[in-house]
């Protein structure tokens, strides 16, 4: 993984510390409320409904165990002893007091770690695939091209103040994990005709209360022009982009008003301007970045591993969830293990402190140090030899982090919603759980097969739950949550958004009207054919009798 | 309609009523709610003068009633806040941490 040099960990330690005096002054009094606000929230520092709220980036979902470890620390030492996974493939700890934050920044400074721009209206964290590097599916790493975009856009002076905030993501693979088409701007890598890697560019993408899929505003660009079409892309944005109300001052707002053919007439014009200046990367550079991402150095394998093999046809419960969990690797012999932090009734993305120090011990044993952090609010060790999966297996179980869930019903997204966020209208994560319970049996789970469920407490969208293939939205109706429906959204490469099915339910109606859609789907699918697909092929409207069948619920 | 007025303690962002000698509590059951207007406009000066003095952010007037014996908050966001994340037992007010 990319390690900080001199520049990066000076100007890290330096904010820690610049931080630290302008907390000094705030606790004497020194400074308001009014004047303090932009400078926490610069740090990654919210305060929310019970205490204060930091947000810590982890850069695009890449994490080592002695990150991982130290966030154990904090967490165990100035938290409640967990922390919680974001869809921005972040950390988040909900219990931060003021006074510790000095400290606080410089344990996190200490590991290379900040939460520099997880706020504001600026650059956020650019998210990846978290198979970056190891898919079997891949085309080219996702995350040279992540870290290139982490350090120009890493306190860039002119996108600092932008109209709103501003989310990248990278893909490469045509399976996209990524969920590209949802961000302001969402890059796929892949190779032309003539073998050369570039991207094609998706921009106006975004969720919240005006989602959009984003458009494809170039079809290739070389992978060495990357950082000037963003910049041109930014720049027309930051000149352009309407700042009079904050609800409809994101890229998307501005593509939509414009058009996507204006938009992208003067990105090009802009482009044109600069595309040969000194942002151009030359092969030398990206070949220098890349040096970070090195392959580990792998053991020469067989493709398959006998002793993986024995110990599932001997173990039901193994393969039951090695079936579920675990997915191609590019390198024989070895296996990507995807980590559930979704328990069955438990809150999504939530972990423990004990066990994110299992989490970096597993990681130092069996993937090489390294970890990943999903937009789906879960765990992967990349690089596992399959001859040492059940042994992790029976690690994962003692520490409770072996649900067979990934990609079944009961792995949601889901926001903190008003259990925590002063946002929120209604509460998310209770759905989440009450969601897992009733579909807790495993056979049931795989039997229905790969569907998405992701829900946010407000509008915000921050549980993405326009690109769920089945989505739901709390609002609060005279003082009382009401939970709207709505299906056919999907964050793959073949986005789409979710329609409202019709009237909201309260708390129990909805997780009935969930289990009879997803009742009537398993009747009404043709063989092979996932959640989305049967939607697609039926419409809503075998689904809509079935949600409100024997309900009174909003009529 | 009963009022009291919750905020942030600036210090740690710990959730604070106003109690009744004018201190700061942290459970709602050891505040007194204010039953007309004149009294809860002198608490929200009370907790404005607090405000400026940089001992807690975010002041305001809320509206609870008795509800099985117990105050609480009438609207749900300011509820949990009295109590910690319902989906947590163990953490915040409700569990004395």
């Amino acid at each position: 993984m990319y390690r900080y040099d001199e520049f990066d960990q000076a100007l890290v330690t330096q904010r820690a510390k610049q931080f630290a005096r302008q907390v000094e002054r705030r606790l004497a009094g020194e400074l308001t409320e009014d004047q303090f606000l932009p400078l926490r929230l610069k740090n990654g520092l919210y305060l929310q409904l019970h205490a204060y709220m930091l947000r810590i980036n982890v850069p695009y979902g890449v994490l080592s165990s002695r990150q991982l470890r130290k966030l154990a620390h904090i967490a165990r030492t100035y938290d409640k002893d967990y922390g919680h996974w974001t869809t921005r493939q972040n950390m988040q700890f909900n219990w931060i007091r003021l006074e510790d934050m000095p400290e606080i920044l410089l344990e996190l400074a200490s590991v290379e770690m900040h939460g520099i721009q997880s706020s504001g209206n600026c650059i956020r964290n650019t998210t990846a695939d978290e198979y970056a590097g190891v898919a079997a599916d891949e085309v080219e790493d996702p995350r040279v091209y992540c870290e290139i975009i982490r350090q120009w856009s890493s306190l860039h002076p002119e996108f600092s103040y932008l109209p709103r905030k501003f989310k990248i993501a990278v893909t490469g693979s045509d399976n996209d994990r990524a969920a590209v088409k949802v961000h302001d701007i969402g890059l796929r890598l892949y190779r032309n005709e003539a073998g050369e890697a570039g991207f094609e560019v998706f921009v106006g993408g975004g969720l919240g209360r005006t989602p959009f899929v984003g458009e494809s505003i170039r079809a290739f660009l070389p992978t060495r022009d990357l950082l000037s079409y963003c910049e041109a892309i930014l720049r027309i944005y930051n000149q352009l982009g309407r700042r009079d109300n904050k609800y409809k001052a994101r890229i998307k707002i501005l593509v939509h008003e414009m058009g996507l053919d204006e938009f992208g007439r003067q990105v090009e014009e802009e482009w044109e301007r600069i595309r040969e200046g000194a942002l151009t990367l030359p092969d030398e550079e990206i070949e220098r970045i890349r040096t970070h991402f090195e392959p580990p150095p792998y053991e020469s394998l067989p493709a398959e591993s006998a002793a993986y093999l024995a110990k599932r046809t001997q173990n039901q419960d193994f393969a039951t969830w090695a079936d579920q969990q675990l997915a191609d690797h590019k390198q024989p012999g070895y296996a990507i293990v995807n980590v559930s932090c979704t328990p069955i009734g438990r809150a999504p993305g939530d972990i423990s402190s004990g066990q994110m120090e299992v989490m970096a011990d597993l990681a130092d044993r069996f993937s090489f140090g390294e970890l990943r952090v999903t937009h789906n609010q879960n765990l992967v060790l990349t690089d596992v030899r399959q001859e040492d999966v059940f042994t992790l297996w029976e690690a994962l179980i003692s520490a409770g982090l072996a649900t067979a869930n990934h990609g079944l019903i009961s792995d949601t997204i889901c926001c903190p919603g008003l259990d925590y966020c002063s946002l929120a209208n209604a509460r998310s994560i209770p759905l989440a759980e009450k969601l897992s319970a009733r579909f807790a049996d495993t056979s049931r789970q795989q039997e229905i097969g790969e569907i998405y469920v992701n829900m946010s407490g407000c509008i915000n969208a921050c549980g993405h739950h326009h690109v769920g293939n089945i989505g739901i939205v709390g609002v609060d109706k005279k003082n009382s949550e009401l939970y709207q429906l709505m299906l056919g959204g999907s964050a793959e490469a073949d986005a789409s958004l979710g329609k409202i099915l019709g009237p909201g339910f309260d708390e129990d109606g909805i997780i009935d009207a969930i289990e009879r859609i997803v009742d009537a789907y398993v009747s009404l699918r043709e063989d092979g054919e996932r959640f989305i697909e049967t939607y697609r092929r039926l419409g809503p409207a075998p689904f809509k009798e079935a949600a409100y069948d024997g309900t009174t619920q909003g009529r | 309609m009963s009022q009291i007025v919750i905020a942030n303690r600036l210090r740690d962002g710990l959730v604070v009523f106003l109690g009744n000698e004018k201190q700061w509590v942290v459970q709602v059951q050891d505040c007194s709610p204010a039953s007309d207007e004149t009294h809860a406009a002198e608490l929200l000066a009370v907790a404005e003068a607090a405000e400026a003095n940089q001992e807690i952010v975010g002041a305001s007037l809320i509206e609870v009633e008795m509800r099985e014996g117990v105050l609480t908050p009438i609207k749900m966001r300011e509820a949990i806040r009295a109590l910690g994340p319902t989906i947590r037992k163990d953490l915040g007010k409700q569990a004395g941490n």
